[in-house]
């Protein structure tokens, strides 16, 4: 630790410093966000940030004709609960970051959230689907994905209505897709579906041997709780053992990419379906458009989340509007935009009509069970909406 | 050319490392780092001053007692005054001494009694859902579907219990390091890396699959909420009363909390340093030494090594356990993803980044690799993303900022940043920051210099005091280039072994 | 070993082959044998109840009636870990150092190999391909993976670990972990540069998803059939010459000589003129061509990739190479297949027999206790006292 290590730092500190002084504006808002850009759980979390930043580039137009320039500030999380609330202080400890779009892992966002709870940020969750997000009543934290405890139930109830007696449960050993699953279990004991079977597993590629029980037990459904690239992966590896009957999986299935997975393995035998709060293209022209400029900005198909990120960024945006508004076309503080997320009625996203209750969850989410009907990964828009189901939150 | 501009540093460099420089030098930097920090609270490079600022205190040549009045001066009031105005810093601050006191523990098993562990941060584990489990609602949840709680679920134990559980955490995973020891006392080497492994990962999974039959853990949804200390608000007023002022906002109890965990972290810290140097320099420690460096050697001349062996897994073992039960209160959630492989793997490039063996290089190894994580490389990748979205363009090449592919994006590329580092620090500066007192002897062998470490064997004599003492002269590492190729024989023979 | 009778080419060859034929065939054996036991000795316990009332069946039956499949699915998979297993047993045999980058080197050889049949796909020969001319394809995939995966490997070896070959043994390990980083996002960099994503998907092609059956039996009432994917037994008949050409290049080359002279004693073998720098080289290129190619035919039979993907197959290599005694080929292959069969029954049986308390996600764990047991009581792994011998 030579002097003169410190003493070029020392000088480059100082320039920085100019600079970050110079630089610091008074009319600029930021929305940050938080997902895993780095590391294995990094596809679906940079789509996060790009579904953010989609929505900052097409929607902050009112914000920049009151004066102001809004930025992205994206951060990355690594799925990591110490990194989360680490960046979490940061985030907060910035004046000009008035609304925080964020965190793919449930175990990333509760501690994280605590800081935004404790700062008084708004904080539009699009992916975190754990019940313990929002039933903590904190009026900052609000989502706009389904719970898990609706969706597995939704799950269970579509099964019922297609008539089937046996299900084998697997999920991904995340909270998100054991909670869904434990979920899917329960409902389905409710409504007298026979529950076969209920295992978890962290593998990403190899499910021989975990199928081979699976299809001696010979469900009539095969749910699994958990993302597109294990989800498809095991089905197609169950179709190839032989297995004939029904795959049935949630909004982590949402993905043109399971199709290329999967391939011909997801219409055979009694097909595939999945459910989703996120609108199909076929039904919303929103939804339609978006893929479409993701596409031409990113490259690349949005992977699940990306829509419900854009939609949370834009209900940021929205609620910044109406709080500097209401401030005389000043800076709001994030008291007033936490409240003006809550106050938003009916807003119209991609993902759905948003209307928050009082803890945040959706008022009624609307879950749509898809079926896959294409192979083609550029008809994956096109799918078939099997069902409609609308469902409250539990109180 | 260069090596006369490397001598006249040098030169440099010892002359204000004499005499009265040294209290001017370290004085006048931590003014300025204290007062940049002050004024500009978010500003990353005023922070780094600041930890240099720190480091030097102890790097410099002072009277002792000036050390240690810094020393607590720093740690007791500005750290806290300037952690109030911006809690990011107190949380970074209190992650760096988590990870040190990890990084002393494996340090421990790794650097003192060459064994090597891939699966500490299973002990980590072990502390954090010792208090998890008892300072939750869990006990009253074992037949709940994982992540449900009825309302109004009690907690097990009062707040306070945390404190005794310090302790507990202690004991348990110590008791953890003698179970995962036992198997040390026959399997060695790289066979051994692979048991430690796989217990990193038993444990991770065990965390993550215990929800069934019973709901110990709440597998992968974790505890939550977990109690924290209680904090009388008074306390968060004296707070406010006396250095309100300075800080220029008030403390809410949430934002007081970061203060009391950190202090708390300190005196496990100061704690864990104490007892590892006190080791170092014990009967223990040598053994410890004798054992890595030639076992069947050391067997001979009476060491006890499987004892000795059991031992070092025990104490550093200890010190994770302590650091997980603050580590679950502070965060009040504990969930398997904090303990997976990459973690283990972090702490252990913690320790040789720093500096394998040597008691302040793993703590500026945790240092580093916390501020490059949590700050360098974040705000980097922020400040880009910055420019991205500016009207800005490189000068000369006429590049606009906004036509950088978005695929480019530095907070996506952290891991690669991170890798290079690791890298380029092994081939270059394999022996750490801060080499260990004893190998930088080894390195210099019978040379000229070896007369600089005279004072350093006096000073092992009252092990007490090394504490604060410099172990490691600043400008010691500076001839370690040749590192490797000094280092290869013994270890060669040590292979063939 | 030492009398030589046979010529040194066809004993080099025909000796492996007996030995992995003794190692499926004893591993299964040992496996369904305590299998069938616990079974029996489960008859009238609830699992058995369980699962009478659910299926119908007893337990007996039921563990028979799967055992074909769990038995062929366990041989697949403890052929893809021996084979990954290998590249680290040649540079641990070498170099007595663990490669923490081959689990990289292993996801470079799969991008190759997919971006290959990606393009070919695009140019639209894929789609016609006749069963002959995809398995050429496949093959040269796997070229282009080991082709890709080799390099890698020898210029990481040249740029991070050369110059730490004489320092202290954790100094490498940590190169390795770096590299092992700087691999995985640069895979990433590059795939989401050229593709805008940077996970691909294995083209579906050929009658690689087919299913051959081999034979029915009757446990019962019920015929139960038995057969076997076309992948698997590509998967197979790959890792088998891959280990018996790995194992002919050791034993029974000049080259195969120098490494062995190298593995025993670096400097001496230098000094009876071995160029040590090359004979290290051509290890790593060795390792990672083998590593390539297994990380084709994992693409093959799993379908989808990411730059992380080699994680997981690496651990569970890297054990099975520890398991049966690191730095020695048997060794590797025993070690590849027993955790191979360890898994493939924990996770077909576990549930059934704990009746939902312990599932699948348990296999893992098993796995690794095994291990431990396993190295408690042969500290050195199951052949290891080969171990001397190296290589």
């Amino acid at each position: 630790m030579g002097k003169r290590f410190l003493g070029n730092m020392l000088i480059v500190a100082m320039l920085i410093l100019a600079v970050t002084v110079v630089g610091a504006q008074t009319n600029v808002i930021k929305i940050a966000t938080q997902s895993p850009l780095s590391g294995g759980m990094s596809a679906v979390g940079t789509d996060i940030k790009n579904g953010a930043q989609l929505a900052i580039e097409q929607l902050s137009g009112p914000l920049t004709k009151m004066g102001f320039k809004v930025e992205l500030a994206p951060f990355d999380d690594q799925g990591n609960p110490d990194t989360g609330v680490a960046n979490a202080k940061n985030i907060v400890a910035d004046p000009s970051v008035l609304a925080i779009v964020g965190h793919y892992n449930s175990g990333v966002q509760i501690p994280s959230s605590e800081e935004y709870h404790a700062a008084g940020l708004a904080n539009v969750s699009p992916a975190n689907t754990n019940p313990k997000v929002t039933e903590r009543n904190y009026v900052e934290v609000s989502r706009i994905c389904g719970r898990d405890d609706v969706q597995g139930a939704v799950g269970a109830q579509f099964a019922k209505t297609k008539g089937i007696k046996s299900a084998y449960v697997i999920h991904d050993k995340t909270a998100y897709g054991q909670g869904i699953a434990e979920y899917f279990q329960r409902e389905s004991k409710n409504i007298g579906i026979q529950v076969k079977g209920f295992a978890g597993t962290e593998e990403k590629a190899n499910f021989d041997s975990i199928l081979t029980p699976i299809l001696a037990s010979k469900p009539e459904v095969i749910y699994f709780g958990g993302m597109y690239d294990q989800a498809a992966v095991m089905f197609k590896q169950a179709r190839q053992k032989g297995y004939k009957g029904m795959f049935l999986s949630d909004d982590g299935f949402d993905s043109s990419d399971a199709s290329k997975i999967g391939g011909q393995a997801l219409l055979d035998g009694k097909g595939t379906y999945f459910s989703t709060v996120s609108g199909p293209a076929s039904a919303y022209p929103g939804t339609a458009k978006f893929i479409a400029d993701f596409k031409a900005k990113f490259g690349s198909e949005p992977q699940p989340f990306a829509a419900q990120s854009y939609d949370s960024a834009a209900l940021a945006l929205l609620a910044i509007e109406t709080a500097a508004k209401a401030a005389g076309n000043k800076m709001p503080t994030r008291e007033a935009v936490t409240l003006a997320v809550r106050a938003i009625k009916a807003y119209k996203g991609i993902t759905g009509v948003i209307t928050f209750n009082g803890k945040g969850d959706l008022v009624k989410a609307k879950y749509f069970i898809i079926q896959v009907t294409s192979i083609d990964p550029l008809k994956w828009s096109m799918n078939k909406i099997d069902k409609v189901l609308e469902i409250e939150p539990p109180k | 050319m260069k090596a006369s501009l490397r001598e006249s540093l040098d030169g440099l460099a010892k002359r204000l490392n004499t005499g009265r420089y040294p209290y001017i030098v370290s004085g006048s930097l931590l003014f300025l780092g204290t007062l940049f920090v002050y004024l500009s609270p978010r500003s990353i490079p005023a922070f780094l001053v600041f930890v240099a600022a720190v480091s030097m205190v102890y790097f410099l040549k002072m009277h002792k007692i000036v050390k240690l009045s810094l020393a607590v001066f720093i740690a007791i009031i500005l750290v806290p005054i300037l952690g109030a105005r911006n809690i990011f810093y107190l949380e970074v601050i209190f992650q760096i001494a988590v990870f040190s006191a990890l990084a002393l523990g494996l340090n421990i098993v790794v650097g003192f009694s060459g064994i090597l562990n891939l699966g500490y941060v299973a002990f980590y584990a072990v502390g954090a859902y010792l208090w998890g489990f008892f300072g939750s609602q869990q006990a009253f949840l074992l037949h709940e579907i994982p992540g449900t709680a009825p309302q109004g679920t009690p907690f097990l134990l009062a707040p306070d219990w945390f404190y005794l559980f310090i302790f507990l955490g202690i004991i348990v995973a110590a008791i953890m390091g003698l179970l995962l020891g036992l198997p040390v006392l026959r399997v060695r080497g790289d066979y051994l890396a692979i048991v430690t492994l796989g217990f990193g990962e038993v444990v991770r999974q065990l965390a993550n699959n215990l929800d069934k039959p019973l709901n110990l853990t709440n597998g992968p949804q974790g505890i939550t909420p977990i109690q924290r200390p209680s904090l009388p608000k008074e306390v968060v007023d004296v707070f406010n009363a006396i250095v309100g002022p300075l800080v220029g906002n008030k403390v809410n109890i949430n934002q007081f909390y970061n203060i009391l965990f950190y202090l708390i972290a300190l005196v496990v810290v100061i704690a864990a340093i104490v007892i590892t140097y006190r080791l170092d320099d014990s009967r223990i420690g040598r053994a410890w030494t004798a054992i890595r460096e030639d076992e069947l050697a050391a067997t001979a001349m009476g060491i006890p090594a499987n004892k000795m062996k059991l031992a070092a897994f025990a104490v550093g073992a200890s010190f994770a356990g302590a650091m997980g039960v603050l580590f679950a209160a502070s965060r009040t959630f504990v969930s398997p993803d904090s303990f997976n492989f990459m973690q283990s793997i972090g702490v252990l490039t913690m320790v040789i980044l720093g500096g394998i063996g040597s008691i302040p290089g793993v703590i500026i190894g945790a240092a580093v690799v916390i501020i490059l994580n949590l700050q360098v490389l974040q705000s980097f990748s922020l400040f880009l993303s910055q420019l991205r979205q500016s009207e800005a363009v490189i000068p000369l090449i006429n590049f606009h900022w906004k036509d950088l592919s978005t695929q480019l994006d530095p907070a996506k590329y952290q891991r690669l940043l991170f890798g290079i580092i690791l890298v380029l620090m092994m081939i270059y500066r394999p022996a750490g920051l801060i080499p260990a007192a004893r190998r930088t002897r080894e390195l210099k062998g019978s040379e000229a210099e070896s007369c600089n470490y005279i004072p350093e064997k006096g000073s092992e004599i009252p092990p007490g005091t090394a504490n604060d003492s410099p172990k490691v002269p600043g400008e010691a590492p500076k001839g370690s280039g040749e590192a490797p190729k000094d280092e290869a024989a013994p270890d060669k023979e040590k292979n063939n072994g | 070993m030492r009398t030589v009778q046979v010529p040194v080419a066809v004993r080099e060859i025909v000796r492996p082959l007996v030995r992995m034929t003794i190692f499926v065939v004893g591993a299964g054996a040992v496996f369904s044998a305590v299998m069938i036991l616990l079974a029996a000795l489960f008859r009238g316990s609830g699992a058995d109840k369980l699962l009478l009332e659910n299926q119908g069946v007893g337990i007996l039956s039921y563990t028979i009636s799967i055992l074909p499949q769990v038995l062929i699915d366990g041989v697949t998979l403890g052929f893809v870990y021996a084979a990954i297993a290998l590249g680290y047993t040649m540079v641990y045999g070498v170099l007595e150092f663990i490669n923490f980058a081959h689990s990289e080197i292993f996801a470079i050889g799969a991008f190759a190999g997919v971006e290959f049949l990606i393009f070919m796909d695009k140019l639209g020969i894929l789609a016609k391909a006749s069963i002959f001319t995809s398995y050429i394809l496949l093959l040269m995939s796997v070229l282009a993976g080991m082709m890709a995966s080799g390099t890698a490997a020898v210029i990481v070896e040249r740029t991070a670990y050369r110059p730490l070959r004489s320092a202290p043994r954790l100094v490498p390990l940590i190169s390795a972990i770096g590299v092992s980083f700087i691999l995985q996002d640069l895979i990433r960099l590059v795939e989401s540069l050229t593709t805008g994503q940077f996970h691909r998907i294995f083209p579906t092609f050929g009658n690689f998803d087919d299913r051959v059956p081999l034979f029915t039996f009757k446990v019962g009432q019920e015929p139960i059939d038995v057969d076997i994917q076309v992948k698997s037994i590509v998967v197979i008949g790959a890792a088998v010459a891959m280990l018996v050409g790995l194992n002919y290049i050791v034993n029974a080359t000049r080259i195969g000589k120098a490494i062995r002279a190298v593995a025993q004693d670096r400097n001496t073998a230098g000094l009876m003129g071995v160029y040590v720098n090359g004979v290290i080289s051509f290890t790593f290129l060795l390792g990672g061509a083998l590593g390539g190619a297994a990380g084709v035919l994992y693409a093959l039979k799993f379908t989808r990739i990411d730059p992380f993907i080699g994680f997981f197959p690496g651990l569970k290599a890297f054990t099975a190479a520890v398991l049966g005694g690191i730095g020695n080929l048997t060794g590797a292959l025993l070690g590849g297949i027993v955790l191979g069969m360890l898994e493939s029954f924990a996770g077909a049986y576990l549930t059934t027999f704990t009746m939902g308390a312990m599932g699948a996600e348990y296999k893992d764990i098993l796995a690794f206790a095994i291990l431990i047991l396993v190295l408690i009581f042969r500290p050195s792994g199951l052949l290891g006292e080969q171990v001397s011998q190296k290589a």
